[in-house]
């Protein structure tokens, strides 16, 4: 792990155990485990990235791939719900603008939260309470970190509700979220987690539960807003199409790692690993000729409580054999630099790599 | 908002008649079929033929059964005489029946009985609603902890200790073992500290039985609602925990408890027979208990009546709460 | 395109497959459902939801049929009609030239086996206390089938087909992933040999690598099979991926019916050239190309009201005062391409006279990038004089635009190779 750590504060870069963080968003060796009946669940097993303010990252994976949790661990959020259950394990580090947050005092944790780091979540309907106004919700969220009073958060409210596209904003404040769209209520997500300027937004799979021209605005207000905020955003999500609309970088979870991660026009034009060309040929593309067929991943995702020794996507993988020694078995392979801010963790050769993705994957795609 | 109310009031309007005609068919027509003779109820078993035509005649018994219902509505609003065997009976509005067993009206009866009664089931109230739903959402916050587990055993045993048994046993600890309180009933006109000593008991026994069972429910109710989205999005905002229990959880939390509530007041305020018997409280539980042993109709019929419209103002009340706290009820 | 070992299709790449060119098998006629809103003490009626709300269309044997559509379009409840799971309001459902649009429970029951319905949600629509045997067996004892060498060795012959170890067949669903689950609902399916597959969101439940290795199922199924599908999804790819033939709806009407390439190369209706611009492409070289995408304003209106005339007419760019009095009718404008809309795409206007756009569709075409605009009243235009000429060259303008290098980029050069 250790040769692999560069001196220059570049985003996406593995992480070695240097002391003081480069970059706004630091996160070091992430672990989140959740103790069960049926045992540990491993939902976050050692995941290290950086972020710079004004930057994009894109965290993919499937379902159970660690790509939430991952989120709410940033957030401090991972124990929520778990009233007197066995608590989750976390460990590693993280650091946001200088400030470690997992050794930190809990209450300044959570004065940060909404504040400096902020989220949106997938589904807008179920994320905002029912029984009170989407102004209240939003006057709430700004005087938690504010002292001022009622009218001034409400015009700050109404001000967000307008900045997100919300029309008669003065009028819709007064509304309950079951009186708002679905495309409307999201916007209204937004404006709440925006209110206290974050500079870090993560949002959660931010529009899967809207429908597509729904969708197309809401990325296009992201978009918007990063660039009006300059905040570092997180975008999680399942769907490659919503990562390369947004993200600057990209980083592939499976298993509960990372497996790849890189600037996006690397991840889809030379990927480097056996997953991601999986996700890639699972997905029909509207940009391209049809394909004749799809090239899907087989078997399913693994359970988190039992990954599979070595490389946990070695059951799924077409080149499991390529390496030698059963290695694929019996080592969990570390992520190698493969090309510039560009690391895979896989224990196939480059050139290997190299020649399939050239010769096999790509024209298939 | 109004709109709601005047529908609601409306339908309760209309559920009231419904259950008055209902509950007098029961009573009315049920005997008939059996066979029994309902003019005997009223004289005695051991009455002579000629008495028992008089009171047929002096109730209308022998009249149609909507002749029956009309006499026994217009008596509600006029008032009602029974005539007839020779002498006459004046029963003042609101008559709701006149009981010739005990001689008297069924109207005052009731109304003697019913503060000791509402007495009871508001006091009781109080102290399952603050007991119960604090017990149960301690539970939840501290959910497989061993007080979690020592208040869901205590709840257990309120919910299946008979009231006669948890309340004998209290009356025989502090009133009669400890001699802590005088357990008798003191109206509360008369003295405020004689009647709530004479209630405390009363209102413990009855407040376990219940408090237990909305400690159940509040502690299912809130580890349901303590993984909404909303909850975590409440936290993601920054508030702390006070503010995300308090104010977002208990807010979702209490909107089933308080229809629960509406419906087991409403049903108590009918009379809680086993409480007041045990401790002697002369509320509506023990005339009905007394109308039973009796056989005096019309007593249980009054109660009876008293009791659906308990209810249905009680399930009223609860609509409008409802609507107030939960705004997509205001829509539908 | 590359040959892949597995597949026996090659037609699919090429062109519109050859399968759908049977006989009719499914034939809708004005299918109309409408859920009654009922309100009050007295439950009076004081609305209705157009759910579905007048459409037409065949089904050939051996095609498969996508419908598409954002949510409250009425997609899900059209597969309900026609798989008669719902009575139709109106209209008429014919399947093999028999009209089935108002049977009863007893006649519908030897239907069922000629038409089977597959569920979105793999996991709440199998029962979780029976094992999977019973399941796939279930439609047997329905019917009263006795299938040669029993139920059991048909089942384990049905999960080996779709891709399930026959042994596993005393296991119960939750033993199963999302993507066993929803292969087991696919076996039950077919038990019967059915004619008819209506498919609501096969795939939409599933995660990205499960969804291709259910579509491909779907796909090798047919090609053993001969089943004919309609594929419902609110998945573009998916539904371009799947299908021969395209129904986009939009409240409770289809809005476009076309061939597969003609829809995606040189989409009609402006709602088509919106939801297809609004998927997002997977290419981060296209990120900062904004400009090609069409963003619609608000929502879908409800259902319950739907706008009067042209319903997309509060949303749409092109739209003038003929959009809001008079309903376009679903017309052929192209061989195998209905749409319905006044000022279509890609084609010449057919309402040239109606130029003052509404002030709605104003503001939306603020949300149009001029680029795209342009391009299209420059096709527009080009259609037109080019099928004034056409008329005396009867050559008509069929096969035009069919090789169109991508769906969202216009098609100014459509007009210009008739030839091909």
């Amino acid at each position: 792990m250790t040769e692999l750590s560069k001196s220059g504060a570049v985003v996406g870069e593995p992480v070695a155990a240097s002391p003081s963080p480069t970059a706004f968003l630091e996160v070091r060796d992430l672990k989140v485990h959740f103790p069960t009946d049926d045992g540990l669940v491993k939902s976050v097993d050692g995941l290290s990235f950086k972020l710079e303010k004004g930057k994009t990252l894109g965290i993919v994976g499937e379902s159970g791939s660690g790509k939430s949790v991952t989120s709410l661990g940033i957030m401090g959020l991972h124990t929520a719900g778990q009233y007197g259950k066995r608590k989750a394990q976390i460990s590693g580090e993280i650091w946001l603008d200088g400030t470690e947050l997992l050794s930190a005092d809990p209450d300044h944790v959570r004065k940060l939260r909404g504040r400096e780091m902020a989220m949106i979540f997938q589904d807008p309907l179920s994320a905002l309470h029912p029984y009170f106004t989407i102004g209240h919700q939003i006057v709430e969220a700004y005087r938690i970190h504010h002292k001022v009073d009622k009218k001034t958060a409400k015009r700050r409210a109404v001000e967000m509700l307008d900045r997100v596209g919300i029309p008669q904003p003065d009028k819709r404040v007064d509304n309950y979220p079951h009186e708002f769209s679905g495309g409307m209520r999201q916007r209204a997500m937004i404006a709440m987690s925006l209110v206290n300027n974050p500079e870090l937004l993560i949002a959660d799979e931010p529009t899967t539960a809207l429908d597509v021209t729904v969708q197309a605005q809401i990325l296009d207000l992201i978009r918007d807003l990063q660039k009006e905020f300059g905040s570092a955003v997180i975008v999680i999500t399942h769907d490659l199409g919503v990562v390369a609309e947004l993200a600057d970088d990209i980083l592939v979870m499976y298993g509960g790692r990372c497996i790849e991660r890189g600037p996006a026009e690397k991840v889809f034009y030379e990927p480097r690993h056996p997953y991601t060309w999986g996700l890639l040929g699972s997905m029909p593309r509207l940009d391209r000729d049809q394909q004749e067929r799809l090239i899907p991943v087989k078997g399913s995702p693994p359970s988190l409580i039992n990954i599979p020794s070595g490389c946990a996507f070695n059951p799924r993988c077409t080149y499991a054999d390529l390496p030698k020694d059963n290695v694929t078995r019996t080592v969990r392979p570390e992520l190698t630099e493969v090309g510039s801010q560009h690391w895979a963790a896989c224990h196939m050769t480059q050139e290997q790599r190299e020649r399939i993705w050239t010769e096999e994957i790509a024209p298939k795609l | 908002m109004l709109a709601y109310l005047i529908r609601r009031l409306f339908a309760a309007a209309v559920m009231l008649a419904v259950i008055i005609m209902v509950v007098f068919c029961i009573f009315f027509l049920v005997p008939k079929w059996a066979g029994v003779d309902v003019a005997t109820s009223f004289v005695g078993k051991q009455a002579d033929p000629a008495a028992v035509e008089a009171v047929r005649q002096k109730l209308g018994l022998g009249d149609p059964i909507y002749q029956q219902v009309w006499a026994f509505f217009k008596g509600i609003f006029a008032g009602r005489t029974y005539a007839g065997g020779g002498d006459v009976t004046h029963c003042a509005a609101p008559c709701f029946g006149y009981s010739f067993r005990s001689e008297q009206a069924v109207w005052p009866v009731l109304t003697d009985r019913f503060p000791v009664t509402l007495g009871l089931a508001l006091g009781a109230a109080v102290l399952w609603l603050v007991f119960g739903v604090a017990a149960g959402v301690l539970s939840a916050l501290k959910r497989g902890s061993l007080w979690d587990r020592g208040a869901m055993v205590v709840a257990l045993a309120g919910v299946s200790l008979p009231i006669y048994f948890t309340g004998l046993l209290s009356l025989a600890v502090f009133a009669f073992g400890l001699k802590w309180i005088d357990a008798q009933y003191v109206p509360l006109d008369e003295s405020f500290t004689g009647w709530f000593g004479g209630m405390i008991l009363p209102w413990i026994t009855l407040a376990f039985l219940y408090a237990a069972m909305y400690a159940r429910i509040t502690r299912a109710n809130m580890l349901e609602i303590l993984g909404e989205d909303y909850i975590r999005t409440a936290r993601a905002k920054g508030l702390g925990e006070p503010v995300v229990i308090g104010k977002h959880a208990m807010r979702s939390t209490m909107t089933p408890i308080l229809t629960m509530l509406g419906m087991d007041l409403g049903a108590l305020i009918g009379g809680a027979i086993l409480t007041e018997t045990t401790f002697s409280l002369p509320g509506l539980g023990q005339a009905v208990l007394n109308g039973i042993k009796n056989q005096d109709l019309p007593i249980i019929l009054g109660v009876t009546l008293i009791t659906s419209l308990a209810v249905l103002i009680a399930n009223l009340v609860v609509d409008v709460l409802y609507a107030v706290i939960d705004p997509r009820v205001r829509l539908s | 395109m590359s040959e892949n070992k597995a597949v026996s299709i090659p037609a699919q790449s090429t062109g519109p497959r050859l399968a759908g060119s049977g006989e009719t098998l499914l034939k809708v006629t004005g299918l109309q459902k409408h859920f009654p809103i009922k309100k009050g003490l007295l439950q009076r009626q004081v609305g209705a939801v157009h759910a579905v709300d007048g459409i037409d269309f065949e089904v050939k044997a051996g095609e498969t049929l996508g419908v598409v559509g954002e949510s409250g379009c009425g997609k899900s409840t059209m597969g309900r009609l026609i798989t008669r799971l719902l009575e139709p309001t109106g209209g008429k459902v014919e399947f093999e030239g028999r009209d089935i649009t108002h049977l009863g429970v007893g006649a519908m029951r030897p239907l069922r086996r000629d038409v089977q319905m597959i569920f979105q949600d793999p996991y709440s629509s199998l029962n979780p206390r029976h094992t999977i045997g019973t399941i796939v067996g279930a439609p047997f004892k329905l019917q009263g089938v006795e299938p040669k060498g029993g139920v059991k060795k048909e089942v384990q012959r049905l999960l080996s087909v779709v891709g399930l170890n026959p042994e596993h067949y005393n296991r119960y669903p939750h033993e199963f992933s999302g993507g066993q689950r929803q292969r087991i609902g696919i076996a039950r399916a077919l038990a019967l040999n059915p004619k008819l597959v209506v498919a609501d969101e096969p795939v939409s439940a599933l995660d990205v690598s499960i969804q291709a290795q259910v579509v491909n199922l779907l796909d090798d199924l047919q090609q053993e099979l001969g089943l004919t599908y309609v594929i419902i999804a609110h998945d573009l790819s998916v539904v371009r991926h799947v299908s021969d033939r395209i129904a986009v709806m939009y409240l409770g009407k289809i809005v476009e019916l076309a061939d597969r390439e003609s829809l995606y190369k040189a989409p009609m209706h402006p709602y088509t050239k919106a939801l297809m611009s609004a998927v997002p492409i997977p290419d981060p070289r296209r990120k900062n190309e904004k400009s090609e995408r069409i963003l619609l304003q608000g929502d879908v209106p409800s259902p319950i009201s739907p706008p009067s005339g042209c319903r997309f007419h509060t949303r749409c760019w092109k739209a003038t005062e003929i959009c809001k009095t008079t309903e376009p009718p679903l017309l052929e404008l192209r061989p195998g391409q209905q749409v319905a809309c006044h000022h279509p795409e890609n084609f010449e206007d057919q309402a040239p006279q109606d130029t003052v756009l509404l002030t709605v569709a104003k503001r939306a075409a603020e949300l149009v990038a001029d680029e795209v605009l342009a391009e299209s009243a420059q096709t527009s235009a080009a259609v037109a004089a080019e099928r004034r000429t056409g008329e005396t060259d009867a050559e008509g303008s069929t096969e035009t635009v069919a090789e169109e290098p991508s769906a969202a980029s216009g098609s100014d050069e459509s007009a210009s190779d008739p030839e091909k």
